[in-house]
This record gives C-alpha cells, structure tokens and sequence, in this order.
C-alpha cells in the first residue's frame, strides 16, 4: 500500500487531488476543454480558425477592460467577444476577402485598447501578475463560486452546437444545397458565431486570451486527422480537449517540485505544448494509413 | 415560332416556368423564358457560360425572386423549402477535413435541414444504402467525401439529392470536370433515374453532345432568352439564330451537332446547306 503510495506521489504531486484550487482548476478547467474543443470541430470545418483568434484577441480587450473596474474578467471577455462576433458579421458578409480584412481592422484596435487597459491597471494597482492572468490564463485562481456560471454558458454553448448540427454540416459541404433546401445560412452561421463567443471567452479565463485559439482549433484538428465520421470526431476532440487539460494541470502541479525547485510552471504552457504534441502524432498517424491505403489501391485504378 | 413547348402527351409537368423575367440591379439576364419539365423525362438545359442557366435554377429553387412571370411545381406556385426538388450544384468546395463519408453525405439528404443531432436508425442505414447501390457508390461509400474523385462526389451528390424523393431533380453543369468514361456513366445513370424512377430531371449544360442520346427535351438558352422543345425542333438555324439576335450556323458532323456564331454573309450561305443535313444519333 505504501509503496502504491510512493508511485502514486511521484506521479501525482502530494496534496494535488485535496487542493481546493486543483479541484476546481480540475472541474472547470476540464469543462471549458471539452466545449471548447467541441465548438472548435465546426470551427475547423469552417475555416473560420481567423475569427475565433481574433474573438480571442478581442476577449482580451474586455478582459483588460473588466479588471481596470474590478469586475470578474469572464464577463469583460464574454461581452467583448460577443460584440466582436456581431461587428465581424456585420462588416464583412459572404466575402471571404472582405471578411478577413474586416476582422484584422476590429482586431488591431482591439488589443490596442487591451494594451491601454492593461498599462493603466497595473499602473494604479502596481500588479503585473493580473496581466499575466489576462493574457494566459490560470485555472488555480478561478473562484468556486463561479461554477454554476462557467456551467451555464458551457451547457448553452453545446446546446447551441447540438442544434446547429445538421445544418452546419449541410453548409460545410455546400452552401448552395443548404440554402436551395431552405436552411437559413446566414442565420446559422450567427448562431454559430455565438457559440464560439461563449467557447472562447471561457477557455480565455481558463488557458488565457492569447492561448484561447489553441484549446478552440487544436484538439478538433486531431480528432479531424483520425476519424472520418462526423460523430467521433466531435467525441474525440471532446476527449483529447479534457485529457490534455487534464494532463497538464497535473504536470503544472508537480512542476513544482522540478529543478530549480519551488517554481510553478503555468498551466497553460503544458496544455498547448501537450495539444501540439497530439496534433502532430494524429498528423503523422493519418499520414501513415493514408500511405496504407495507396499502397493497397495502387494496383486497381 | 413558338418558345413554349405545350404538353403533347399524359406525362405531368412537374415544373412549368410562364415568361419569367429576371432584371438585376438594371440589367435583364431573363427575358420571358418559358418552359415545362415532365415526369419521367431527361431535359437539357443548354446555353454558354453566362447565358443565365445557374439564374435559371436559383428561380427554380426559389432563391431569386422572377421579376415577372410564374414558376409551378406540379402546377403550384413554389414555396421556399421545397422538398419536391432535389439540387446538384455545379462547384462543391470541400473542405478535406469535413468529417463526413460518402454515406454521411447521402443521410445529411434525408434530414441535413433540421435542427438537431441525428438519431441512427436501422430505417435510415437501409435508406441511405439503397440510395448508394442505385447511384453504384458502394464502392466509396465509406471513403471521406473530400478524398472523392469528381464522378464519385457527383453520385454521392445525386444520391444525396435523391434520399428525399424529389419529383424535381436539378443538375447545374454536373458534366463539367469530368473524364469521358464517368461523363457517360453519369449520362446514362441520370436517363435510368428519371426513366425507373419517374423524376423529371434537368440537367444544365454548355456543351450538348454528351446529353445528345438521352435527352428528350432541350431547352437553348442565349442572351437570358431560352427555346424549348425536342432537339430536331430547338437545335436550328432559323431557330437559334432567331434566339441569339444573330446568324449562327448548325452543323451536323456525324452524331454531334456543333453550333457555330456566323459572322458574315459568306457564312450564311454555307450555313444554309449544313442546316439541311437531317440530325442523326437522337434517342
């Protein structure tokens, strides 16, 4: 038993799994992996990977915004990502061209006020640890009782997924067919917009506003690389976004206790560092059994 | 000259268009074309690039509005989320990582409006595996749809348009981009659709030839100006020069038939004598 301890202990640093924080760092972070991670497939799918970095960039915006006044940043993040995603609908409409100049011009004065808010809050407050917290992250210091909040928008950005399933599947593959079969195209894509707004500000308090795109993108571009079923992919990413949160708060944790000693590592590091490492084994993976079938086929035309 | 081919035999029109017009922002790309699609029949919607086709099909599906003129749908005004029309656009840009196989891509067909995940069913695993046997795509039926070759996407497409049993069924160029041996497989799969399944089916393209000895209407689009009528009647000097605003020549050369913009008076004469040669290969 002790020696199950001893192993136990070298994995898990002690007093990981009795943390207050952890545990909430656990919950939350966990949740926000997998929504974000889910939101992100059609995010893939859609090319639209620009617009979700750039709900990110503007989330950071409202973040820098919310703690300048003292609010709790998630609501900064959320209600900026929110306006982000309706100025981006209104600019810029079917042009792609159009879209993404659009979307680069909110985007630039966007973290130029972030820069603002930032200077002017650690200037009164003489903190630079909320600057850090904005930019990347930290699932230690999410308060529990924030937890039916990250709830909520987590359940009604999946909700909002699961409605727009089929038709946003239906777009992938042509819009053309979608809007001779009457689905609203624009309408849905809207709603999709707002899914992202919510995926993106939350993974913005969790894995911080620069790094929300990898949480969003990374975990669905794998699961895209091993699966070819619309259903698994969503469940794989769903996978890969909790383990590799999961994963990284624990190697956060015990960096701890790494030389030089008594330095965490943030945990955001070890979240994107682990969705790089899985996105390229799943590219390489994919690559291989690609080779497998060539070789297989080559012989019928 | 008449441009409305009438209804000559029992066979439903399952779409009509009475002089419809369409101006945009001030220029007319449709001046009152006419026309009716039957039941059962394989009607060929044939003009060059930017003589209006693909306008023709958004009217048809309802995604512009005629500024004047009717579209009937078994002879009711069409309504926006028409299930009775199967569509198959032109330019299908798929994206590699779509995560969806061929057989997705035929069950999105019976359901891909709604809202919502779908449920499998037994039901819908039969329906979608009748629907690849018909179009022959079981080969493919689980490679991913961006890994498709052209023909192969083209029958998963039709598949898909046709899971919902449409009394319609559009095709926009679904030609273009393929090699000769899957041009005629699709040709002649398209002639046992609408022959077996009694959909009407329209099908548009610039260049006539391959759909010569399956088609049983042609409709001539020039200029948003269409004709309509069987081959021998709409593919004629008199007539297609009277569509174009100016002489063109149509020449018979084996079972193709070349339709050639005559520019002068030298040309007309010549014109004068090919057009005599009766046409041949016409199912």
């Amino acid at each position: 038993m002790s020696q199950l301890e001893a192993i136990l202990n070298g994995i898990f640093a002690p007093g990981l799994f009795t943390s207050e924080p952890v545990r909430v760092a656990f919950l939350v972070g966990g949740a926000v992996s997998v929504v974000s991670a889910v939101v992100g497939v059609f995010t893939v799918i859609r090319g639209q990977s620009f617009a979700g970095h750039s709900l990110g960039d503007l989330g950071t915006t409202g973040g820098s915004g919310a703690f300048l006044v003292g609010a709790n940043p998630l609501w900064g993040f959320f209600s900026f990502a929110l306006i982000g995603a309706g100025a981006m609908e209104l600019f810029g409409v079917r042009r792609q061209q159009g879209r993404d100049m659009a979307t680069g011009i909110v985007l630039g004065a966007g973290l130029g006020v972030a820069a603002l808010f930032l200077y002017l809050g650690t200037v009164e407050r003489s903190t630079t640890g909320a600057t850090i917290t904005i930019l990347f992250g930290s699932m230690f210091v999410i308060r529990a009782s924030m937890i039916p909040v990250f709830a909520g928008l987590s359940v009604l950005a999946l909700v909002l997924v699961g409605l727009l399933y089929r038709p946003l599947l239906l777009s992938a593959v042509s819009e053309d067919i979608a809007s001779a079969r009457g689905v609203p195209v624009r309408a849905i894509g809207v709603s999709y917009l707002l899914a992202m707004a919510i995926a993106v500000s939350l993974s913005c308090v969790t894995i911080g506003a620069i790094l929300s795109t990898a949480t969003l993108i990374g975990p669905a571009a794998a699961a895209l690389r091993v699966t070819k079923r619309p259903g698994l992919a969503f469940a794989w990413a769903g996978i890969i976004g909790l383990v590799v949160t999961w994963l990284g708060i624990v190697l956060a944790y015990d960096s701890y206790y790494w030389p030089p000693t008594g330095r965490r590592w943030p945990v955001s590091f070890f979240v994107v560092a682990l969705i790089l490492s899985v996105y390229l084994l799943s590219d390489l993976s994919s690559r291989l059994s690609a080779r497998r079938v060539a070789a297989r086929t080559t012989k019928a035309p | 000259m008449s441009a409305t081919a009438k209804a000559r035999d029992g066979r439903e029109e399952v779409l009509s268009l009475e002089g419809v017009s369409l101006v945009l922002s001030g220029r007319e790309i449709l001046h009152e074309v006419s026309f009716a699609v039957r039941a059962g029949e394989l009607t060929g919607l044939i003009g060059s690039n930017g003589a209006g086709k693909t306008t023709v099909f958004k009217v048809i599906l309802g995604l512009e509005v005629p500024t004047a003129g009717t579209v009937q749908i078994s002879g009711r005004a069409r309504q926006r989320r028409n299930r009775a029309i199967g569509y198959v656009p032109q330019r299908v840009d798929l994206d590699p990582d779509v995560p969806l196989r061929a057989r997705d891509l035929v069950g999105l067909g019976i359901d891909g409006d709604r809202l919502g995940v779908p449920l499998p069913s037994r039901r819908r695993r039969q329906l979608v595996d009748e629907m690849l046997t018909a179009v022959d795509a079981q080969a493919f039926a689980d490679t991913r749809v961006g890994q498709l070759s052209g023909g192969e996407l083209q029958r998963a497409l039709i598949a898909h348009a046709l899971i919902s049993r449409p009394k319609l069924l559009l095709l926009d160029e679904p030609l273009a981009n393929l090699d000769i041996r899957a041009e005629q497989g699709v040709v002649s799969m398209l002639r046992a659709i609408a022959t077996e399944q009694g959909i009407a089916v329209l099908i548009s393209a610039h260049e006539m030839n391959p759909l010569l000895p399956v088609m049983d209407r042609v409709v001539y689009l020039a200029g948003g100006r269409a004709a309509s009528g069987s081959t021998e009647e709409v593919v004629r000097q008199d007539v297609l020069s009277a569509l174009y605003g100016h002489h063109v020549d149509v020449l018979h050369v084996h079972d193709r038939i070349l339709v050639v913009a005559g520019k002068d008076e030298a040309h007309h004469d010549e014109a004068g004598t090919s057009s005599t040669l009766a046409p041949r290969g016409l199912g």
